[in-house]
């Protein structure tokens, strides 16, 4: 016990000050508050609908900063909708890109066209885009874009093994020729990026969705927002904007949506539980252990005193 | 035989067996149903042979279960039939609806089709084997008759049908069931050895069907045309009616005599030729064969209860799922992009959905229902006996033999026995009698030189030579007699000299042993020194010897006393050597009656040439001067009487063969001329005999190396003591007896008719005819209680006898009294004498009964009291069956282990009140209440009273009892301050069975801690042992070695035999055998107490691991909208249950020890853990299943708050949660388990690393293969991953924590008796000696010192001390309360192991 409390401990404090020590930021901008200004998206008529919202950053963000969308209420675990996808297909296998699997149903075709990526994932896909800007000062209205990167932010596995596109030469639009795409998309899959090695189905937005989430609160990976060197922090503090276009819909199940910016540690985002938690199980293993030695000791002497009695 | 009196017996019966049959119509081949008719397999016959054995089955046998093209069918039907299976195929059928499929479809038949192949891969080899035995036995030859040759040709054993004549030579085994035709042995007998059928290794005699013994050399099938009506097949051994039709319509009468069965192998007859009338599976053998016991342990109805809680809880958990996806979905209006339409667009209703998802839950929970549990228990059974029956302690030597587990599924009901019920005789005892002491004509001989004999054999059991030279020296030194009180103490002068004689005597036998060593072990065991020698009590055998001259002159009608005693004597001994069914075999010759080979093989045209010769020199002296018997020969003895034994006389000692002629049909009953012994001279004197080539054997010699084989060891026992009173069997067939006689030579006894014992008349008589007297006798042997009624109360010789009877009697019963005191088996030797016409008279009913086919028992005891009644009492005599080594010690160990005994046995009161009393069963200071009444209602007023008494001593139960009144349960012992005894008289315990005292009667018993029943007959035994199982609800064991055992051993919950003197009968009907009773206290202590709390556990465990692990799943549930989603991979879901957490709670359930067997030896009392169930309560499983709750809910949690809110996916975040489960898991079991061997360690790992490695691989390979659950990568990430180590750690902790914590403080707060049991164990040697006396030594001391049982009461007052317990301390009696003692057992023991106890709790923390 005593071990166990001793090691638990420093753990716990570890990673609780590691913990403490990532910066992060969360910006709900769902909109159904009349007051966000995204609220007037919320009526499907208003399309595209770009609302901006406004935050400031307290404290300098060092390091790599990683840029979330999170979505609540979002149910992405339940089991028809994790199998509705095909696998093979999105590995590239030119027969179950013309035949997608059953368990695709009901968007598995449309319009007698095979749906290219099929299924209520790759459907129901995350299809807003959030724009960061820093407003350098007061006195400069002109805001300084913050470069996002595209890529880097799916599992290199899942770019490089998993996901593939369709085999075959010419453009990817004559790879999915005989295809059409999903229902709710705005855009062919072909069409997600400018970029040939981040098109189609190795799109690393569409491989990040495709990786259902555990929990119906959840948090997705962006973009990310690389540091330019040692000496200034990747995001400074101040004033910034965020700029989304608005085409996700969540209201219907009471789902929110979120940005978040965070730093990164070694042990991943920031979460007190587990070192709040390893400090408690090590102090209750303390103070078990110290309970037990006096049981013990204390019961020792009373055996010693029957001993002496009986002998 | 065939003598006229026999024909007329056979017309009789002939027309007897018509009457039976006739309502029958026996003669119409109709009834082939009911009956069966064999008509010979031949040519002549054959059309009738077809219309009649057309249905008959060959020989060929097959007892596997399947053959290759059923198997698979078959075998899947077999296991359906299992509530479990059908469960899982349930499942799996489910999956395959769309609508609530959960799982791949072919994920979900994984785990049944392993479950299947596993039992059918096991169920298929064990076939395998069966089938090449069979085919090794359908394959081995036999001589069948052919007609094409005309000869008997070899044959295979399948291709035997019935009507096939059959000839087999010695030593062969019988492939059929075949009624017998032709024996070489000129008697028409052929002895069988039936080892093969009932275990018995002793000859049997069956006899050639009357008619055919007189028949030519052998039979000719050819012109063999009678045909053999008989019953339909049935399993009945010792039954066997029919009749053999000859072509003239005449009938002979077959029974069991006739009928040689499979499996029995011929002995002692050179060839035999037989018909076959039952074959192949129709064959007693095969009919009585029956297919493994299955008994369904104790532990294991628990565990289907436990399984049935486990199905209403998946349902409830089920049912929440369902409720709440019902409603989850109908929070939402509108079609969600994760709410997936059906294929055809429309959405489902909540309701509906909640109903599919109903399903789909159960498909994705079922894991809670271990479906390896079953498979693991009977792999956990297999183990557990392997290693029972590997051990090593359980060998005997003498037997070569070690224990043996019939029964595979009930080991661990050896560790919950309550009640144990034993056979005294042969279970208890060894079952080797030794012949003690007799009385006759009311004269006590105690042969006690017999008994310091013993006590010097005991001594020396190593060395032959020194054995003798111990017994030489103990029988002129010992002193002191070993009966204290016997009455006849021979002077030393009379007595040394005798003595010196007999050494040399014994030393003769002694240096016999040698060739007895030929025989194998079994026999050896019957024919041990022990048992044949017989020191002859120096008194009797003066009187003896100086008796036997004056014969005649007693028989000269002077009644003297001394010549009436000697005639009791003789008599007696005559008795004890011919009332018996030993057979007489020679060692030297193994299996080889001592019947003379040129004898048997002589022709029988020759006897008639002996008979002729002896009508023609009948009144021919004997020319053998040597002789003194001869000399002393009265002359001119006056009635027709005399002469005839005056014809007798000249029979010789030295001529060891003689032949007996059955009497002579033309002689009248009463005629001497009838006297149908004959006399070969010696071979010098008698050259015109050589025809018969007979030859001088050394008489003396030989007379030692006889060997007797009986089916009962007490027989043997009493020929044995006859021969050491020269009044020696030297052979018997089924017609004749002879007996070599001391003084008056070879005497041949004219068997007319045997009444075998049976256990209803409890006597045994053989009517012979006596060759000097012609008298036909009666001679009796029985139970005394059985021959005491039967005495007659007039003497046909007067008044005078008349008198002597009675002092006789009384004198008798006295002695009778007086053994039964000292243990002693008692039985009594009575005799009558019969006229020619009694007798005649007597057999034709005998006769009659014998003859009729239905109701032939009853009819057989009733022409048996009819013969057997007013019989003259001769003696009695007093058999030593010895208590078995080490029976006492672990009598007392199974009481103190909480078990209580019975001890049924069927002899007298006195006899087991005593045998109990030298095995402990019964202690000095046990307060003994005797049941013995005549009639209901004394016994019910005799039970009340004792009731009432015991009641009054545990005042502190007043209340109990009358609790008790309502539902009969057994009071703690802690409750009777005093031990208190039951004996109870089998005609008592009659009434006591009855409907109306049965519950007063358990009541009574409840109390008692110890029941003797005495005279209990077989039957009785069963329904004791049937009463106490189903009133009492308690476990029970019963123990015996012979056939009147069985029905208590099927009866019981564990049967154990005792593989004994008596044969295998018992051995067959139980489910365990040893070989020696002292092996029951390790069986029970050690084996039981281990296999019990093994197999709990593991059962335990494995609800414990489904539960927790598949409470993952459902937690999982409240965050995907119970929508049946699992976070983990289904192969992994799956395999985590069948392959990684399978091995170590299977070699857990196999090696675990939870103390060592030392330790349980050492202290019984530990085994009553297992009998309350400690290890398996009710509340042990609920507290299981909330820690395995507790479990998984940390399992859950951790993880999910550490990767609440993150980017974690559905299957990296089952990762971390499968492995903490796996971790979690398996340090369960080694927090459990007590011992921890490298094998546990090399299992755990394996299962650890062979997950890792699974998980990996999976992970590596799998890119697209798994279609909707796909791990790609997953391990791999979470193995760089600090945080995956994190987390599996900390949820590892937290959910151990409170179980660590609380064996911790068990393990140091309040002890159980295991626990600190356990501690002992890790203690040094020395210490452990140490610790273990002052814990025996602190029950003592209680008890004595009543002030420390205060003193410490109240040191102890923290533990609580029951009410009752605390009372009987302090009213301290000297009485063995030993439960009392037990907290203070527990205070004296703290010392004992507290230090080091609490060394090993501090080293991990500190």
């Amino acid at each position: 016990f005593f071990i166990v409390g001793l090691i638990f401990i420093p753990i716990g404090i570890g990673i609780f000050v590691t913990s403490n020590n990532i910066r992060e930021i969360e910006i709900d901008y769902t909109g159904t508050e009349p007051s966000s200004p995204c609220n007037k998206c919320l009526s499907p008529d208003v399309t595209p609908c770009v609302c901006t919202i406004n935050f400031t950053l307290e404290k300098a963000f060092e390091g790599n900063v990683f840029m979330y969308y999170g979505l609540s209420n979002f149910y992405q675990n339940h089991r028809r909708y994790v199998k509705s996808r095909d696998d093979s297909q999105l590995n590239g296998d030119s027969s179950a890109l013309l035949n997608p699997s059953k368990e695709c149903e009901p968007y598995r075709r449309n319009e007698d066209l095979p749906v290219a990526p099929c299924g209520a994932i790759a459907n129901s896909m995350f299809n807003d885009t959030l724009e960061l800007f820093l407003i350098a000062n007061e006195s400069d209205p002109t805001p300084t874009p913050i470069r996002l990167i595209k890529k880097g932010i799916a599992w290199w596995t899942d770019k490089h093994v998993k996901f593939r596109n369709p085999p075959g030469e010419g453009t990817l639009e004559e790879r999915f020729k005989g295809t059409t795409k999903p229902i709710n998309w705005l855009k062919p899959v072909y069409m997600l990026d400018s970029e040939e090695d981040n098109n189609g189905f190795i799109n690393e937005d569409f491989i990040v969705w495709m990786r259902t989430a555990a929990l119906p609160t959840f948090r997705k990976l962006y973009r990310l927002i690389e540091r330019k060197n040692d000496l200034h922090p990747t995001l400074p503090a101040g004033q910034y904007y965020l700029n989304i276009t608005y085409n996700y819909p969540v209201h219907s199940f009471d789902g929110r949506k979120r940005m978040i910016l965070t730093t990164v540690s070694w042990m991943g985002g920031k979460n007190p539980f587990l070192g709040i938690a390893y400090i408690t199980v090590g102090s209750i293993a303390f103070l078990v252990g110290v309970v037990l030695l006096v049981i013990n000791h204390k019961y020792r002497s009373t055996s010693n005193t029957a001993d002496t009695v009986a002998f | 035989m065939g003598g006229r009196t026999r024909s007329d017996d056979e017309r009789l019966y002939n027309y007897s067996s018509l009457l039976a049959c006739g309502g029958k119509s026996s003669q119409t081949p109709k009834l082939a149903g009911k009956h069966r008719v064999v008509i010979p397999h031949l040519q002549p016959f054959k059309d009738e042979y077809n219309r009649f054995s057309g249905t008959y089955v060959n020989n060929r046998i097959r007892t596997t279960k399947y053959t290759l093209l059923n198997f698979v069918p078959r075998n899947l039907f077999e296991q359906f039939h299992r509530a479990a299976n059908l469960y899982f195929l349930f499942l799996v059928v489910l999956n395959w609806v769309p609508l609530v499929e959960a799982f791949q479809k072919e994920i979900t038949m994984l785990p049944l089709v392993v479950v299947l192949t596993i039992i059918a891969i096991k169920d298929g080899l064990e076939d395998y084997r069966k089938y090449k035995i069979d085919k090794h036995i359908n394959n081995l030859v036999t001589k069948v008759y052919s007609r094409k040759e005309k000869k008997y040709v070899d044959c295979c054993w399948k291709d035997v049908t019935v009507g096939d004549f059959i000839r087999l030579s010695c030593n062969e085994i019988i492939p059929a069931d075949i009624v017998l035709l032709f024996s070489t042995d000129p008697d028409g007998i052929c002895h069988i050895e039936t080892s093969g059928l009932d275990g018995e290794s002793n000859l049997k005699q069956r006899q050639v069907v009357r008619g055919y013994a007189e028949q030519d050399p052998e039979v000719d099938p050819e012109k063999f045309s009678s045909r053999i009506e008989c019953e339909s097949p049935n399993n009945d051994l010792n039954r066997f009616r029919g009749f053999l039709e000859h072509s003239n319509k005449q009938r002979v009468g077959l029974s069991k005599e006739n009928l040689l069965l499979r499996g029995c192998t011929i002995r002692n007859t050179e060839a035999v030729v037989g018909i076959v009338v039952y074959a192949g599976h129709e064959t007693k053998a095969m009919l009585n064969n029956p297919g493994p016991r299955y008994k369904r342990s104790k532990l294991e109805r628990r565990a289907n209860t436990d399984v049935l809680w486990c199905i209403l809880l998946l349902v409830i958990m089920c049912l929440t799922g369902a409720l709440a996806h019902g409603i989850w979905l109908s929070r939402y209006e509108s079609v969600l992009f994760f709410n997936i339409p059906e294929p055809d667009g429309h959405i489902v209703s909540p309701a509906l959905a909640g109903f599919y998802m109903f399903w789909t839950m159960i498909i994705l929970l079922q894991v809670l229902i271990p479906i390896s549990l079953y498979v693991s228990i009977e792999i956990v059974k297999l183990g557990q006996i392997y290693f029972i029956q590997s051990d090593v302690d359980f060998y005997s030597e003498k037997m070569d033999s070690t224990v043996q587990c019939r029964a595979l599924n009930i080991a661990e009901d050896l560790g919950q026995i309550q009640y144990l019920f034993s056979d005294k005789t042969g279970t208890l005892t060894e079952n080797k009698m030794v012949f003690r002491r007799c009385s006759v004509a009311g004269f006590d001989y105690c042969h006690e030189e017999n008994a310091r004999r013993l006590e010097s054999y005991q001594e020396a059991v190593s060395e032959d030579e020194d054995y003798t030279d111990t017994l030489s020296g103990s029988l002129n030194n010992v002193a002191k007699p070993r009966a204290p009180c016997c009455r006849t103490v021979p002077g030393g002068a009379l007595g040394s000299k005798p003595s010196d004689h007999l050494s040399g005597s014994t030393c003769a036998v002694g240096s016999g042993e040698g060739a007895s060593e030929v025989f194998h072990s079994r026999q050896a065991a019957f024919s041990s020194p022990i048992e044949t020698d017989v020191v002859p009590d120096t008194r009797l055998l003066n009187k003896f010897g100086q008796i036997t001259p004056h014969l005649f002159t007693s028989l000269d009608g002077t009644i003297q006393r001394p010549a009436l005693e000697t005639f009791y004597i003789m008599d007696f001994f005559i008795a004890l050597a011919i009332c018996n069914t030993v057979v007489v075999c020679a060692p030297n010759q193994p299996r080889q009656k001592i019947r003379l080979s040129s004898l048997s093989g002589t022709p029988i045209r020759s006897l008639e040439e002996i008979k002729n010769l002896f009508q023609r020199l009948s009144v021919r002296k004997s020319s053998s001067p040597s002789l003194a018997s001869g000399k002393e020969l009265p002359p001119g003895v006056p009635s027709t009487f005399v002469s005839r034994l005056s014809l007798f006389s000249r029979m010789k000692l030295t001529s060891p063969m003689e032949e007996e002629v059955s009497p002579m049909n033309e002689s009248s009953q009463g005629c001497s001329n009838s006297a149908c012994c004959m006399q070969i001279e010696k071979p010098h004197s008698s050259a015109g005999l050589t025809d018969s080539k007979v030859e001088s054997l050394p008489g003396s010699p030989l007379a030692s190396n006889l060997c007797y084989e009986a089916e009962s060891p007490d027989e043997a026992a009493l020929v044995y003591a006859a021969r050491a009173y020269q009044c020696t069997l030297r052979s018997r067939t089924p017609e004749q007896v002879m007996v070599d006689f001391a003084a008056l030579g070879p005497l041949t006894f004219q068997l007319l008719h045997i009444l075998p014992f049976d256990s209803v008349r409890k006597r045994m008589s053989v009517v012979v005819r006596h060759p000097l007297s012609n008298e036909v006798v009666v001679y009796t042997k029985g139970a005394d209680s059985a021959i005491m009624e039967l005495l007659s109360g007039v003497s046909p010789d007067g008044a005078n006898q008349e008198k002597e009877q009675m002092i006789i009697r009384e004198k008798t019963q006295k002695h009778l009294d007086d053994y039964a005191k000292r243990g002693l088996r008692t039985l009594c030797i009575a005799k009558k004498v019969m006229s020619d016409t009694e007798y005649a008279e007597w057999l034709r009913n005998h006769f009659l009964a014998e003859t009729s086919i239905d109701n032939r028992e009853e009819l057989l005891i009733e022409s048996a009291m009819r013969l057997e009644n007013k019989l003259t009492l001769l003696g009695a005599t007093g058999i030593e069956d010895r208590l078995q080594e080490g029976v006492p010690e672990s009598i007392e160990a199974l009481h103190k282990a909480g078990i209580k005994i019975w001890m049924l046995t069927g002899d007298k009161q006195e006899t087991a009140v005593n045998i109990a009393y030298a095995c402990k069963l019964l202690e000095p200071e046990d307060r003994l209440f005797i049941l013995n009444s005549q009639s209901n209602d004394a016994c019910e007023v005799e039970m009340s009273v004792i009731l009432k008494e015991l009641q009054k001593k545990t005042p502190a139960s007043p209340g109990q009892a009358s609790l008790r009144k309502c539902s009969p349960q057994p009071p703690l012992t802690q409750d009777s301050g005093q031990r208190a005894a039951l004996v109870i008289t089998g005609k008592t315990l009659e009434f006591a069975l009855q409907e109306s005292l049965q519950r007063q009667f358990l009541e009574l018993t409840a109390w008692s801690h110890t029941v003797v029943c005495c005279r209990a007959t077989p039957l009785q035994k069963s329904e004791v042992v049937k009463l106490v199982r189903s009133h009492l609800q308690v476990m029970t064991l019963a123990i015996g070695d012979g056939a009147n055992d069985v029905s208590m051993i099927q009866v019981a919950d564990i049967g154990i035999g005792v593989s004994g003197q008596e044969g295998m009968q018992a051995v067959m009907a139980s489910d365990f055998a040893i070989s020696q009773f002292r092996h029951l206290s390790k069986l029970l202590l050690v084996h039981g107490h281990w296999c019990y709390t093994r197999l709990s556990n593991m059962i335990l465990y494995f609800f414990y691991k489904n539960v927790a692990y598949v409470n993952l799943l459902f937690w999982y549930q409240f965050f995907c909208g119970f929508s049946g989603t699992s976070m983990t991979d289904y192969w992994v879901l799956i395999f985590f249950n069948l392959l990684f957490t399978s091995a170590p709670p299977v070699i857990y359930g196999v090696l675990e020890k939870d103390v060592s067997a030392d330790t349980l030896m050492q202290l019984p009392e530990l085994y009553q853990s297992g009998q309350k169930s400690e290890a398996y309560l009710p509340l042990t499983f609920w507290i299981t299943l909330l820690d395995a709750f507790y479990q998984s809910l940390i399992c859950f949690f951790v993880p999910y708050f550490t990767y609440q809110g993150s980017d974690i996916d559905i299957f990296t975040f089952g990762n971390p949660l499968n492995t903490a489960a796996l971790f979690v898991i398996l340090l369960h079991l080694i927090i459990e388990s007590q011992n921890l061997t490298w094998i546990h360690m090399l299992v755990m790992i394996g299962s650890i690393l062979s997950y890792f490695f699974f998980a990996l691989v999976f992970g590596a390979m799998c890119v697209t293969c798994n279609p909707p659950s796909n791990p790609y990568w997953i391990m791999q990430e979470h193995m760089l991953d600090p945080v995956f180590y994190l987390v599996c750690i900390l949820t590892t902790c937290i959910a151990l924590l409170p179980r660590f914590t609380y064996r911790v403080l068990q393990g140091s707060l309040f002890p159980s008796l295991i626990l600190r049991a356990k501690h002992l164990d890790r203690l040094t040697p020395e210490e452990r000696a140490e610790a273990l006396k002052k814990w025996r030594g602190a029950g003592k001391k209680n008890q004595v010192t009543s002030k420390y049982v205060d003193q410490s009461t109240g040191k102890s007052g923290r533990r609580p001390v029951s009410g009752p317990s605390a009372h009987a301390m302090k009213s301290a009696t000297s009485c063995a309360a030993e439960q009392g003692d037990l907290p203070l057992c527990e205070t004296a023991l703290d010392l004992g192991f507290s230090a080091p106890e609490a060394s090993d709790m501090m080293d991990p923390k500190i």
